[in-house]
């Protein structure tokens, strides 16, 4: 019996329907390319990117368009050979506008990219390294979309034991990570090979859960001749995919609060950031498109395509046949995702899924009042205290939030799935922590 | 019997001893205070609002004891009681221009366009984070009451077009509402300006036309009428106050094509808006 048979998870978490029979035995497509490419300048955590181009530019694709505009920020790339149409105001999938590069796509144009493989990865310096990923536009492809180079430059003092690689997706629905581990994982090997050795990790641990045995068999097949690459399976629960959750599930380790998985000598990354790691370094390709899954049940046709990143949401629903009764569309998972405001917004890096539903949840119309029972409690994986947060939040104690680690709420929805009164908890804990840092920021100025 | 009688007994004579040394206390180590003190916060309105700039009412019966602020410096209580304070203390009440509460944003329900419809929790901090509460604009008022929560004084309500409508008897400046607003939409301004500046996105042209009917699309007409005084930051006009109360006619407002740029004669949204053909004739 091997370690990860032992431990297998971490404590508490939920199991919402996984939903993912939908897509999961579909193989990876390509979408045709569209017509208008909208490239918001601030799709990544971090500082938003410096637009290096000019309005009527021709670009070809993988042509670099933004320059990172900090440390923490990626550069951006043309997934199209086009032209620049307008560079202003466009709606961002967040709601809001924000200021993007429209593109043009050329009609005429084959849309091949003429990239050159990257120098030997093996033989670079970290420096070189984390210039190079930074070059190549990079942000983590599981969602939250955190510019991978920083995660790869490690502080002084601190070293990376253990490299986990997450395979979870732990989300309902989605299914994109689980194809490339089956379609690509000869890419996911070589990606770990290349983070393995820059970060100078001796164990590299994939964490997959045990809804995907092909996957797990793809993986360990692909692995089988690697001594340092482990395929650790694991129990099918939700937020499995969270770092500090993951760390938990495999290696039994807890990152204490405020910390970073690096404290415990671990760097996480998603299978999909390490495909990407081959594709820039044989291939030459910086992250222009993405793996995408488009399910629902508002959805025809749903599938995992292959969509460059700016095409817009519209484009993509109807090429897999949008309901007309379409009530509620959702960029990423249905746990952490966010609902669209509009269909006429893009693509992002970090979106993994679209989903589309011709039922909204009646949940929230008919929200009633806590009856303590503490589900919520046992629903969290960092053993906070919803409800009260919940509690203060709406009462407007916003100072109070502080002293329940409100900032440790990684906002992953479990609370607000199980809550019995259909209390929107991770929408109050997010209301109070944006009012906590703006109190936080009054009190300083 | 014996063990309730030796109770009563201990007690009692604990609470003597106690009462002899809150007595002593009382006598020689009594603080002197100004009897005015008492006096004057039972004439103050009580409701620690915090306009003032002090943090309650007794802090500010404190300054207004010490001669730091004048009475007319509360902003809840009438002239009259004012007057009385005034009068009591044997100062002069002060002139204070009121200040009021004034939304930046005129894109209420039917004016601005609404993308999608938001269903949860109706409160605009937390509809503010959900694909921008299905507003167009990410900078006009959501209308979901934030601010009539917040204010202390039944001074905000919300009207038809679910736009906050301040009535300009009961705000007292208080600064609850301007906290309140995610989308920091009110400002506190003297009710002697009267030239508000009704919109809050920084759009220029059909971006702006796009998500609102009442927007201010960067036109800067108003800035080539105000004399000077108004100039354009950021696509929005910007009045600029600081030799007083420089717009004394509504003259900047006129050749506004959607009225963004308004001159607000009493509260806000409460008279009509003039019709852009008129107002092109009064121009004229």
């Amino acid at each position: 019996m091997s370690v990860a048979e032992l431990v297998g998870t971490f404590r508490n978490g939920v199991h919402p329907h996984e939903n993912k029979e939908q897509t999961e035995n579909f193989p990876i497509a390509r979408m045709a390319f569209g017509k208008i490419f909208t490239l918001p300048l601030s799709q990544h955590l971090g500082a938003p990117s410096k637009s290096i181009v000019e309005v009527g530019q021709t670009v070809f694709r993988g042509q670099l368009l933004a320059e990172a505009g900090g440390y923490v920020s990626a550069n951006l790339h043309s997934p199209v050979d086009g032209k620049v149409i307008t560079i202003g105001p466009r709606r961002h999938p967040r709601g809001d506008l924000a200021t993007c590069i429209e593109l043009e796509a050329d009609p005429f144009s084959t849309q091949t990219i003429n990239a050159s493989p990257q120098n030997d990865p093996m033989n670079m310096s970290t420096d070189d390294f984390v210039a190079s990923i930074q070059d190549s536009g990079l942000v983590g492809l599981g969602g939250a979309a955190f510019p991978t180079h920083v995660k790869y430059k490690l502080p002084e003092g601190k070293t990376c034991e253990h490299l986990a690689i997450n395979g979870c997706e732990c989300e309902p629905y989605l299914t994109c990570d689980h194809r490339t581990m089956v379609e690509r994982p000869e890419a996911v090997v070589r990606g770990i090979t290349i983070a393995a050795k820059i970060l100078g990790a001796k164990k590299t641990s994939v964490g997959i859960e045990k809804n995907k045995p092909d996957a797990i068999a793809a993986m360990q097949e692909a692995t089988k001749n690697l001594d340092d690459i482990e395929v650790y399976p694991l129990k099918v629960k939700y937020p499995q995919g969270a770092e500090k959750m993951l760390i938990k599930a495999i290696y039994g380790i807890e990152v204490p609060a405020g910390k970073l998985p690096l404290d415990v000598g671990v760097v996480v990354n998603n299978v999909a950031t390490m495909t990407q790691f081959a594709d820039w370094f044989d291939e030459g390709l910086p992250l222009i498109e993405r793996v995408v899954t488009v399910a629902g049940t508002a959805i025809a046709r749903p599938a995992n395509l292959i969509i460059p990143v700016g095409t817009s949401v519209r484009e993509v629903l109807d090429f897999c046949g949008l309901d007309m009764n379409t009530q509620q569309v959702i960029m990423g998972g249905p746990m952490m995702g966010m609902p669209l405001s509009s269909l006429d917004v893009p693509v992002l890096k970090g979106t993994s899924g679209l989903l589309a539903f011709t039922e909204a949840p009646k949940g929230h119309q008919n929200t009633l009042a806590c009856i303590s029972c503490g589900q919520c409690l046992e629903a969290c994986g960092y053993f906070l205290n919803p409800a009260r947060l919940a509690k203060l939040a709406q009462a407007r104690r916003w100072d109070e939030l502080d002293d329940f680690y409100v900032n440790d709420c990684m906002e992953c929805g479990a609370c607000s799935w199980v809550c019995p009164s259909s209390i929107p908890i991770v929408q109050l804990i997010r209301t109070g922590k944006g009012a906590l840092r703006e109190l936080k920021a009054n009190q300083q100025a | 019997m014996d063990t309730t009688l030796t109770a009563v007994l201990i007690m009692s004579s604990i609470g003597t001893f106690f009462g002899i040394c809150l007595a002593v206390a009382h006598k020689y180590l009594k603080v002197e205070e100004d009897p005015r003190l008492d006096v004057v916060e039972e004439m103050l309105p009580g409701t620690n609002c915090g306009a003032c700039g002090e943090p309650g009412c007794r802090a500010f019966s404190e300054a207004l004891v010490g001669g730091i602020k004048e009475p007319c410096q509360c902003t809840v209580g009438s002239p009259d009681d004012i007057e009385i304070i005034a009068s009591f203390l044997g100062v002069v009440a002060g002139e204070q221009d009121k200040v009021v509460a004034r939304l930046h944003c005129a894109g209420g329900l039917g004016l601005a366009r609404q993308i999608a419809e938001y269903e949860g929790y109706s409160n605009c901090r937390a509809a503010h984070l959900v694909g921008g509460g299905g507003k167009g604009c990410s900078w006009g008022c959501l209308g979901l009451d934030d601010c009539m929560v917040a204010c202390d004084f039944d001074a905000i309500h919300m009207n038809e077009q679910r736009l906050p409508v301040v009535s300009v008897e009961n705000c007292t400046a208080c600064n609850d509402c301007v906290e309140a607003c995610p989308r920091d939409l009110f400002d506190l301004m003297p009710l002697s300006q009267k030239l508000i500046v009704q919109c809050n996105a920084p759009l220029e042209g059909d971006d702006a036309y796009a998500v609102c009917s009442v927007c201010c699309d960067g036109c800067q007409r108003c800035a080539a009428d105000g004399d000077g005084k108004i100039t354009m930051q950021n696509n929005l006009p910007v009045v600029d106050w600081s030799d007083g109360n420089i717009a004394a006619s509504p003259k900047a407002t006129w050749r506004c094509p959607t009225g963004a740029i308004t001159w607000v004669e009493d509260g806000q949204f409460i008279q009509p808006t003039v019709e852009y053909s008129t107002r092109k004739e009064v121009a004229v």
